[in-house]
């Protein structure tokens, strides 16, 4: 690590002294003293633009006093540097009523009605700084209000302190400008251009800054008072970017979720899945009750005991294997991972309820598992290669990261895909324009400097040898390598060894070693020694009639390539489910446990950093209980107790197994898959998942649903010569399994590709052509 | 002997003064070519010694505002011209621009090679298409002489010369909020610092000049620095165009070295209209506080006008003799900031906005007596706590209307209104004497 | 109406211009006027089209600017200067005179389209009070009577030619061209300046008072 020395400087504010690093803003230095300085536009993520002018204060430097007061938001420290507040100069005071007295003069003081009354920035220091009365007699300014600025945001240009926190968030962190001031003087007003919405992904974060109600979300909007909610500071189950969130509570339900203030991850943003994807834990179909298929073949209410014991019974009688999904905690996955091996006796275990490849289990093993790449190494990188991964899609706080300083330092991006993003574009990233199927070759054939880092996604498990290309880079340059999976339980359940390779700790299972360690813990006499199956091979072995009983958790059968063999092992196993909601896998399974959500339960989330994202239960009082509780009773109901019945228990065993310290699996290179050749109407699907979606965890928010982006085909401008379509002309895709019908967009794209969206409407890839990238597929007009 | 001393204004009265032919036929470019042969260094040198300050309002040493762009930094410099010209009452860089542009690019070449500048623009208001047509086609007829573009005068230094045009937005003058703009952004001013000689158009150094400022220059490398800071005063050197307007018999412009006094001006022009007095006057445009009879031998120049309680500003004389109501013109001043008050600071944006309300009642005689000290604390909280000038200047009609006019406001008040005739204040109300 | 390549090439020429295509917003803005009589949304798409922009971000400029109108302007656009000096001197006579004689409010047009009529804040021609603007071009010394005669020749698509300008007055759209940037080849016309402007060198040269 690099050692930065810090210029300190020291100055004098309202008679105290404090030393602050070179470039701290007077504000900030008075902070630290516990001087609180009113402000409005002032926010320590953005580009000061001392607009407001309500922090005015005294400044003189070396005996020269500023002739008028000076904004401290935009006046860095300087030595000999003496600053004098509202508390000790009646200049500073009066400039600062005098402000106050102005921002009030065309506000509606509605704060009664108004969303963020009693949590209002504007009111606050209204009070602490303002003068009593106000002695404007006049007309108020008035504008139609509110104007919907888009399904989700709603402005109320009247409350509107023209702070421009918000245009400059959407400007210089979001990178979607499409909020803006408009108009000129007294008439100056936010707006977006009328066909146009605030539809970024980041803009509930305006909601969030704005200091007084003029930016207010759709689905909160009149529905509390801060005084009524219960916060409890939570993580974002969404994604593997592992935001730190507060989530707010009125009487058992989760009325709204904040950004949390995390400096080493979240800064203070999050994205708008993160803030407003919340119903679906308070959906109607919640399942209460454990069921029972009975002997009519269907599912019954049945009691706790009648329903472990039914589940024990089925699982003890023969070869089991576990399926759980990437989005459970890490002492869930624990749990399951313990499951398998101690009541099941099995290494047959995989989280990666997805296309997955056996490359990438060794990958994963080899490079990922223990390993601590961060936000921080994106903050020092010299370069950054995308592959298999687009941030603002995948993981939109590491999209914000790297903007970050792409604007501050024009830190180099490189993506390599076919399509070139959205995202990308506003990371002004070199697009390495590559088939589907043909990224291995372009990222052999790159070269990074040692400082710089490689974010690989979980599709590069989709283009065989592209792990392999990635991991022999890294070897060759020494460049720092991240695997980001696009949900918030894959690295944990990595961790906890919920996959067939690994024991926790990443500690391989053909190691003796590392067997002995899990087992001593673990109390147990043996471990399984062979190499459990992956996901795939589990379902072709059920099917094969080798295994006959599944415990499935959290998993959607239509996330994976080849559901039909999916839904055939689903039928013939003997199937326990543990769910929130009913899913394809409760209409096949035989018994089914309900589990509680992330909100109802405490535990925690490895981002893709590794780091633990620790959350409690944020609603209190429900009697929904975590899967290790519920694995753990039926473990105890089979005999083979794996004796972690709380969360906390799972938490301090998995801890104190720590991380292994002998070899690590070795990675066995795989080789790339021959490149397919297309001509004619033929083309190769390349796709990937927006961060809006119809994704099962953004049900019931059809505000942020209806600003998710529109699904189009999009094909490259030769092609769409070739086959006679422009913009916005229905293009039919199909293979054998299948056919997708969609609006064509002619945009950057390989000649040979055709991009469409996964799991979003009227495009449902996996489901409909039964792959998910590389594959070919014919296009013509519709 | 008249005290007047054309130089940039001497053969306007030539009907083909704004042509290429016109403006050669009096040594017009061979400035240009003597500065390239000089080292830049020296020509910014030169500019020193002669004292030349800057005429677009605040009188910053011109040469000094050029020894400020860094030397050797391998990046890109600008020049900017400021032909915004919207400070109300300044009306020198039009007329100008219409009877001589050439001038003016002579000086920007030179400008800009001075400190080593390879792109210039002129930022000119929108509101004046002929004085556009009439840049446009001297920048093409430089271009075609060779003065602009590749290798000019043979000297194998380029320049592009590109001519942007406003909107509407007097904020604009402002340097900041004009590269702003000429970025194409929203004109609103910018945080300094950085100031523009270290980060100005797309962040690198640039300069900003007014037009007035960058024309004179040809005329000091064609006769020297000493031949400049021979007119003038001891801290304010040269030559100047007064812009005289509104109550006396004949309005117009005046080229005078910098001290002159309103009183001569006035006798040289032929003085208020017959039978008026002279009531009160503006120093230097409308942001600059207003002065009486009582100022008529304040020498116009920076430290004369300052010393007396204004700013010499942009040397618009605006004179308004007895029929006027001065609670009317400020009114009318206030409405104009109002209006373009860029909306960015919250002391501008509402206080304006405040102001008008308050000087509007008072007119309608809705106001009292209180209201006056409401103003003056109001002009105080805005007054050094916006972030741009403007605002600053927002004030200036207003506080010092109060200081010499307190009674006329208060008549407003007693009277339920306005007391004047405003009809009688037109130029049509009586003929104009003499012209 | 449609934008013809011809248009698109015009538009390239002025982003040519500048080191930066950003900073063409404005002149292309003007082109739009040029094009359509005022700012519409179809400009607006295009502008940020070509510059590489979101659409808010030129909307955001195109509001700024007073210069920039929202919907249409006559043929012919009159405006009065009512700043304080030219308001004093007669502006708001003629202002109010015009509004009468054409039977409009500030901002307004006429029926047939021919005038519009709004006020104007400060236009640099002081010394030339009261000052009347068709089109941006200069009606210098204007009285209720001149301003009134000025726009009935517009109305009879005869325009008065300007004071200090072209030998006749150019259309809106003609004008909007000019301050695209497109010159129009008229710079010769007019006068070089005006009396007032002349004075002092007149002064000077007689080497006595006026
Ligand atoms: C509100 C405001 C308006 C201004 N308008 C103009 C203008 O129209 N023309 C001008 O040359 N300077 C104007 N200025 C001054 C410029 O900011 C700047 O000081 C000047 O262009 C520098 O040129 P100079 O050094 O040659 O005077 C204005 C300043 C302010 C605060
Ligand atoms: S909407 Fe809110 S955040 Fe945006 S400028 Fe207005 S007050 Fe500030
Ligand atoms: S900030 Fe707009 S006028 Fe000063």
């Amino acid at each position: 690590m690099s050692t930065e020395v810090v210029d300190m400087i020291t100055v004098i504010i309202d008679g105290f002294e404090v030393t602050v690093p070179k470039g701290t803003m007077v504000i900030r230095a008075a902070e630290k003293l516990g001087i609180q300085i009113p402000r409005f536009c002032d926010h320590p993520l953005l580009d000061p633009v001392g607009a407001c002018r309500q922090c005015l204060v005294d400044i003189e430097i070396n005996g020269r006093a500023f002739p008028k007061p000076q904004a401290s938001c935009t006046i860095p420290v300087e030595p000999g540097m003496i600053v004098k507040t509202q508390l000790t100069s009646a200049v500073a005071a009066k400039a600062q009523e005098g402000v106050m007295e102005l921002l009030l003069i065309n506000h509606p003081l509605d704060c009664p009605v108004c969303d963020k009354g009693g949590e209002c920035p504007l009111q606050n220091q209204a009070m602490s700084t303002g003068r009593s009365e106000s002695r404007f007699e006049g007309t108020k300014r008035t504008f139609e209000k509110p104007v919907k600025i888009s399904a989700q945001v709603l402005l109320d240009r009247e409350r509107c302190i023209l702070c421009a926190r918000c245009t400059r968030f959407s400007d210089q962190i979001a990178a979607d400008p499409f909020i803006t001031l408009n108009e000129r003087g007294a008439l100056q007003q936010v707006g977006i251009y009328e066909k146009q919405p605030f539809e970024s992904y980041f803009s509930g974060n305006t909601v969030q800054i704005c200091p007084v109600g003029a930016l207010t979300g759709a689905s909160y909007r009149f529905h509390a008072r801060p005084f009524d909610l219960v916060s409890t500071p939570s993580a974002c189950e969404h994604c593997a970017s592992g935001c730190s969130l507060r989530t707010d509570v009125r009487r058992g339900k989760t009325l709204r979720r904040l950004a949390g203030d995390d400096a080493e991850v979240n800064e203070e943003w999050n994205c708008d899945k993160g803030r407003w994807a919340f119903k679906y834990v308070t959906a109607g179909d919640r399942i209460t009750h454990p069921l029972v298929r009975g002997e009519d073949g269907e599912l019954h209410e049945a009691s706790w005991p009648e329903a472990l014991a039914a589940a024990a019974n089925g699982l003890g009688a023969n070869r089991s294997a576990v399926l759980v999904g990437g989005r459970v905690t890490v002492e869930d996955a624990y749990g399951y991972s313990k499951f398998a091996r101690v009541a099941l006796n099995t290494n047959d275990i995989d989280f990666r309820s997805r296309v997955s490849s056996d490359e990438e289990r060794d990958f994963l093993a080899a490079k990922v598992v223990g390993s601590s790449t961060t936000y921080r190494d994106i903050d020092r990188a010299d370069a950054v290669l995308l592959v298999g991964f687009e941030p603002e899609e995948e993981s939109p706080i590491v999209f914000l990261r790297i903007h970050k300083q792409v604007r501050k330092r024009s830190l180099k991006v490189t993506a390599v895909a076919s399509k070139l993003s959205r995202g990308n574009e506003k990371l002004n990233a070199n697009f390495l324009c590559v088939a589907p199927g043909a990224e291995a070759d372009a990222v052999t054939a790159e070269s990074l400097t040692a400082q710089s880092i490689i974010l690989v996604g979980e599709r590069a498990s989709e283009s065989a040898g592209l792990l392999s290309a990635v991991a022999a880079l890294a070897d060759r340059t020494g460049a720092k390598l991240a695997w980001i999976p696009r949900r918030s339980g894959e690295r944990g359940a990595l961790e906890a060894g919920a996959i067939g390779n690994l024991l926790p700790g990443g500690r391989p299972v053909s190691d003796a070693s590392a067997r002995v360690d899990v087992s001593t813990v673990w109390g147990a006499d043996a471990l399984p020694t062979t190499v459990g199956l992956s996901a795939c091979a589990i379902i072709e072995a059920v099917n094969a009639g080798q295994i006959g009983s599944l415990v499935v958790a959290g998993v959607d059968p239509l996330d994976g390539e080849n559901h039909h063999q999916t839904l055939a092992a689903l039928k013939k196993a003997f199937v326990v489910s543990l769910e929130i909601r009913p899913s394809a896998v409760t209409a096949l399974a035989d018994v089914v446990l309900p589990v509680a959500a992330v909100t109802e339960k405490s535990g925690s989330f490895l981002n893709w950093e590794g780091r633990a994202r620790h959350f409690e239960a944020a609603v209190v009082d429900s009697l929904n209980r975590s899967d290790v509780r519920i694995l753990s009773m039926i473990a105890d109901e089979m005999n083979r107790p794996i004796g972690i019945p709380t969360v906390k228990a799972a938490s301090k065993e998995l801890a104190s197994l720590s991380t292994w310290d002998g070899a690590r699996a070795k990675f066995a290179a795989a080789k790339p898959a021959k490149s397919i050749s297309v001509s004619g109407n033929d083309a190769l699907l390349t796709s990937w998942r927006r961060l809006l979606d119809e994704g099962t965890l953004q049900q019931g928010e059809e505000n942020l649903a209806a600003t998710a982006r529109k699904s189009v085909a999009v094909i490259s401008p030769k092609r769409a010569a070739s086959i006679g379509v422009v913009d916005g002309d229905a293009v039919r895709v199909s293979n054998d399994n299948g056919v997708i019908v969609m609006p064509v967009l002619v945009e950057n794209i390989h000649d040979d590709a055709l991009w469409l969206p996964r799991n979003s409407r009227g495009s449902h890839l996996l489901a409909t052509f039964g792959v998910a990238s590389g594959a070919r597929v014919t296009v013509v007009k519709d | 002997m008249s005290t007047l001393t054309p130089v940039l204004s001497a053969h306007w009265d030539e009907s083909d003064s704004f042509t290429i032919a016109g403006y050669k036929r009096h040594g017009g470019y061979e400035a240009a070519a003597k500065a390239l042969k000089m080292e830049p260094d020296a020509v910014i040198q030169l500019v020193k010694d002669s004292g030349l300050r800057g005429r677009g309002g605040a009188g910053f040493p011109t040469g000094m505002k050029w020894g400020f762009i860094p030397q050797g930094d391998n990046k890109d410099h600008y020049l900017v011209v400021n032909a915004d010209e919207s400070e109300p009452g300044t009306c020198k860089d039009m007329p100008l621009l219409l009877a001589n542009p050439h001038v003016l690019i002579e000086g920007m070449i030179i400008a800009s090679y001075a400190i080593r500048a390879k792109y210039a623009f002129i930022y000119l208001r929108g509101e004046v298409v002929h004085v556009a047509r009439r840049l446009q086609q001297a920048i093409e007829d430089a271009y075609k002489a060779g003065h602009l573009g590749k290798n000019i005068f043979g000297s194998g230094v380029d320049l592009e010369l590109v001519l942007h045009i406003g909107a509407g937005a007097y904020i604009c003058g402002e340097e900041t909020a004009l590269l702003d703009s000429l970025e194409g952004f929203r004109g609103q001013p910018r945080l300094r610092p950085p100031f523009p000689a270290i980060a100005g158009l797309y962040a690198r150094p640039t300069v900003v000049n007014n037009v007035e400022s960058i024309a004179s220059v040809p005329a000091i490398i064609a006769n020297g620095a000493e031949w400049f800071s021979a007119m003038g005063t001891e801290k304010s050197k040269g030559m100047t165009l007064y812009s005289l307007s509104g109550h006396v018999v004949n309005p117009g412009q005046f080229e005078a070295p910098l001290g002159i006094t309103l009183r001569q001006l006035l006798e040289l022009s032929g003085g208020i209209r017959p039978g008026h007095q002279l009531k009160f006057w503006t120093p230097g445009g409308s942001s600059t506080p207003i002065f009486t009879a009582d100022h008529l031998d304040t020498p116009l120049d920076y430290e004369g006008v300052s010393a007396a309680g204004s700013m010499l500003g942009t040397k618009a004389l605006q004179i308004f003799d007895e029929t006027t109501c001065v609670l009317r013109a400020v009114l009318r001043w206030s409405e104009f900031y109002k209006h373009e008050s860029c909306g960015k600071c919250t002391p501008c944006r509402e206080g304006t906005t405040w102001l008008v309300q308050i000087l509007r009642d008072l007119e309608n005689g809705k106001g009292t007596a209180a209201d006056l000290d409401k103003l003056l604390d109001l002009c105080d909280n805005i007054m050094g706590r916006s972030f741009c000038a403007l605002g600053d200047g927002a004030t200036s009609p207003i506080t010092s209307s109060i200081k010499f006019f307190r009674d006329e406001y208060i008549a407003h008040v007693t009277h339920g209104g306005c007391p004047f005739d405003s009809h009688a204040s037109t130029l049509f109300a009586t003929e104009r004497a003499g012209a | 109406m449609a934008y013809t390549d011809r248009d698109i090439a015009t538009m390239d020429t002025i982003i040519n211009r500048y080191p930066r295509k950003r900073s063409a917003i404005m002149p292309l803005l003007h082109f739009v006027q040029a094009h359509d009589g005022f700012v519409t949304g179809e400009g607006i798409e295009l502008v940020a089209k070509k510059l590489e922009l979101e659409t808010a971000e030129v909307s955001a400029v195109a509001t700024f600017y007073t210069q920039y109108k929202r919907k249409p302007v006559g043929e012919y656009h009159v405006g009065v200067c009512t700043n304080t000096l030219c308001a004093i001197m007669g502006g708001d006579e003629i202002l109010a005179g015009l509004k009468e004689h054409l039977g409009l409010e500030n901002d307004g047009v006429t029926a047939d389209g021919k005038v519009s009529l709004e006020h104007l804040e400060c236009n640099a021609a002081c010394d030339y009070a009261p000052v009347v603007m068709a089109n941006w071009e200069f009606y210098d010394n204007q009285n209720v009577q001149s301003a009134k005669d000025l726009v009935d020749s517009m109305r009879a698509g005869n325009p008065i030619p300007p004071t200090r300008g072209p030998n006749s007055l150019p259309t809106w759209k003609e004008n909007s061209a000019v301050l695209a940037g497109i010159n129009d080849g008229r710079a010769g016309e007019g006068v070089q300046a005006g009396d007032p402007s002349l004075l002092g060198l007149k002064i000077a040269k007689k080497g006595s008072k006026a």
